[in-house]
């Protein structure tokens, strides 16, 4: 278990190094990247630009200039080339709302996913099973965006009733109930997406699942159907639900909801790359890329351990 | 005569499916007394499977359509609802199936799926369940079941997991034990304790039971009556003696001629029987054994019934051929050997 713990964290620090420096490879060869020229203006001339170039260290070998920015990240002095704030202080700041989002959201697309996977599946064949991998199937293809505004014009101030407000984040120390209907379009947005990916995932596990020799089993020894179906199905069909989950939860507290927090104005981490892409700002992006690179691994580290506890035939290696 | 745990009365089971009806089981007939062995042997695809999951309500399904009746004392179960059928499943007719490596859940510790066995049944809380799971790993023969009782069934060897199921499947002492081809993936030397394991549990917990088996060797050891299925139907049945000493059908001929023996002369080669069992959709006209048989003449083309043809009683069999004609000329596929020897 240490030595496992060890090797993984030396894999992370690998990972984040490869990611890192991919970011600012890609930042340098699209078009337009060059800071100075935006930093300097319409009307500059090349000693100016030039000269900006040689402040923000941009005249330096290309392993060079990555390895400054990582430093400077690492020790919390990066700051925007647009507007000069502390790249690791607006990261922390947009936190509190990211989370609250994403683990809402979270809760309510695993819980809804489940749910709506063991239904179609117990079903399957039946008109409710049709319905349900329909409603499925066009939740998966609703564009986020697109959905976020449906939403806002239904339900939010401003437009057709004024059930909840119009976007924004409160936050949880300040007022409980401003919080969460602050938050509830955000999460149900964000989460429909996946409670129809995981659905029809789950249905699918769960089909291959009840033809299993074990369930055979399970049901000549006499048990209950509802005790078969949960003790000996969902446990074997969650196990595929376990990965997705870890991934995709660490993929929205890295601060991959952009659409949902820009949509909504929730002024989270994906909210503030949102912003960073609006005006090609690369330390922001930098940051933002990295604090979800973390996450990823460390999630899939953690899914990693939970396999194990779920399946005792996987060794940690 | 005693009143019989199980008495099957022309059994019929059909699947619907994409590709048309499909007769899996066409009339099957027999009574089961308590610490009696049946036998049903077959190739794949014979029904025995299915009519051995038929008994304990496992083929029940929207396409699935029975006809007989299953008496269990008295009671019909092709006629017990889904919920009614859990109180037999385990409780009554106990089951262990062919594939230990698969039949387990393998997220389950050994002990916990026996314990789970034993409370759907019995009101026993879970220290008293886990004694007894103890005691039946311990009767099954799992040495130091007290540690092995903890294990996953991957630390389990397939032989140690096929005990394991016996144990399961004895844990409420049922009155019948269905053993669906039990030693099918297990190598020889195993196969051989498990046969005498369940011969000796069989008594010690005064159980019937059913025997399922592609393999006439293994039956020989322990059944006392045996049907041999082919293509849905019984096509000889009777005592073990019948069956081994005075067989009818050319089938059970073919089957026994396939079994290697040390007492006969060694033939160049087992007697195969050629060509492969008929598809279940679409069954040949009159005797279905007629395209493989070797003695095939016209009459075949007539299905014949499961009836009595030798002098003793109890004996069936579907064949049209003299029985003197029969008993000259079986001896040519069951040990060709030593029919040109003589």
């Amino acid at each position: 278990m240490v030595a496992f713990i060890i090797r993984r964290i030396l894999g992370m620090i690998l990972v984040l190094i490869a990611v890192s420096f991919i970011v600012y490879l890609i930042f340098i060869v699209i078009p337009g990247g060059d800071p100075a020229d935006r930093i300097a203006g319409k009307v500059a001339t090349p000693e100016n630009i030039a000269s900006i170039r040689h402040n923000l260290g941009l005249d330096q070998n290309v392993f060079v200039q990555w390895f400054d920015m990582v430093k400077s990240l690492l020790s919390g002095t990066l700051v925007s080339y647009y507007n000069g704030t502390n790249v690791v202080q607006q990261i922390w700041a947009g936190i509190p709302a990211t989370f609250s989002l994403c683990i809402g959201a979270g809760m309510i697309w695993l819980f809804f996913g489940v749910l709506v996977g063991t239904v179609s599946a117990i079903t399957a064949g039946r008109a409710s099973d049709r319905i349900i991998t329909g409603l499925a199937l066009i939740g998966i293809s609703l564009p986020v965006a697109w959905l976020g505004l449906v939403l806002l014009y239904l339900f939010a101030d401003g437009g057709l009733s004024t059930v909840f407000p119009p976007g924004g984040y409160v936050p949880l120390t300040q007022d409980p109930v401003q919080w969460f209907t602050h938050l509830l379009l955000p999460w149900f947005t964000l989460a429909v997406l996946f409670i129809g990916f995981y659905g029809r995932v789950l249905r699918s596990n769960i089909l291959d699942t009840i033809n299993e020799d074990f369930v055979r089993t399970a049901k000549a020894k006499g048990l209950s159907s509802q005790r078969i179906i949960v003790r000996h199905v969902l446990r074997a069909s969650l196990i595929p639900i376990v990965t997705l989950f870890g991934l995709d939860f660490a993929a929205v507290l890295g601060g991959g909801a952009i659409i949902t927090e820009a949509v909504y104005n929730v002024q989270g981490v994906g909210w503030y790359a949102a912003q960073a892409i609006g005006t090609q700002d690369l330390p922001p992006l930098m940051g933002v890329t990295l604090y979800g690179a973390a996450f990823i691994v460390v999630f899939s580290t953690l899914i990693d351990i939970a396999y194990a506890y779920l399946d005792p035939r996987i060794r940690l290696t | 005569m005693v009143e019989p745990l199980l008495d099957v009365k022309d059994l019929k089971v059909r699947f619907a499916t994409e590709d048309g009806i499909v007769q899996a089981v066409s009339g099957i007939s027999f009574q089961l007394e308590a610490g009696k062995v049946l036998g049903i042997v077959g190739e794949s695809g014979s029904g025995k499977s299915v009519t051995a999951m038929t008994l304990m309500g496992l083929t029940r399904g929207v396409n699935a359509r029975f006809e007989g009746e299953v008496l269990y004392r008295g009671t019909d179960l092709l006629h017990v609802s889904d919920t009614e059928m859990q109180n037999y499943r385990g409780n009554e007719i106990g089951m262990i199936f062919q594939d230990p490596m698969t039949s387990l859940n393998p997220v389950y510790r050994i002990g916990d799926q026996i314990v789970e066995a034993i409370r759907a049944h019995q009101k026993l809380d879970k220290r008293a369940a886990r004694s007894s799971t103890i005691e039946l790993l311990r009767q099954v023969g799992i040495p130091n079941p007290e540690a092995r009782v903890d294990d996953y069934p991957h630390q389990f060897s397939g032989g140690m997991r096929q005990r394991a199921m016996i144990a399961m499947a004895l844990s409420c002492n049922p009155s019948v034990l269905i053993a669906d081809e039990p030693t099918t993936a297990l190598d020889v030397t195993i196969q051989a304790q498990i046969v005498e394991l369940i011969n000796r549990l069989k008594g010690e917990f005064n159980s019937a039971v059913i025997f399922i088996t592609h393999d006439l060797g293994v039956i020989a050891e322990i059944a006392d009556e045996i049907i041999v299925m082919y293509a849905g139907r019984v096509v000889e049945q009777g005592t073990k003696r019948d069956v081994f000493y005075d067989p009818q059908m050319p089938y059970t001929w073919g089957l026994l001629g396939s079994i290697p023996r040390l007492d006969r002369p060694r033939a160049e080669r087992l007697h195969t029987i050629e060509g492969s069992p008929p598809s279940l959709i679409n069954l040949p006209e009159g005797c279905k054994f007629r395209p493989r048989c070797p003695h095939a003449f016209e009459k075949c083309m007539d299905e014949p019934a499961l009836e009595n043809r030798v002098e003793t009683p109890g004996h069936l069999d579907r064949c049209w051929l003299e029985v003197e004609f029969k008993r000259d000329h079986r001896d040519e596929t069951i040990s060709p050997g030593s029919a040109e020897a003589a």
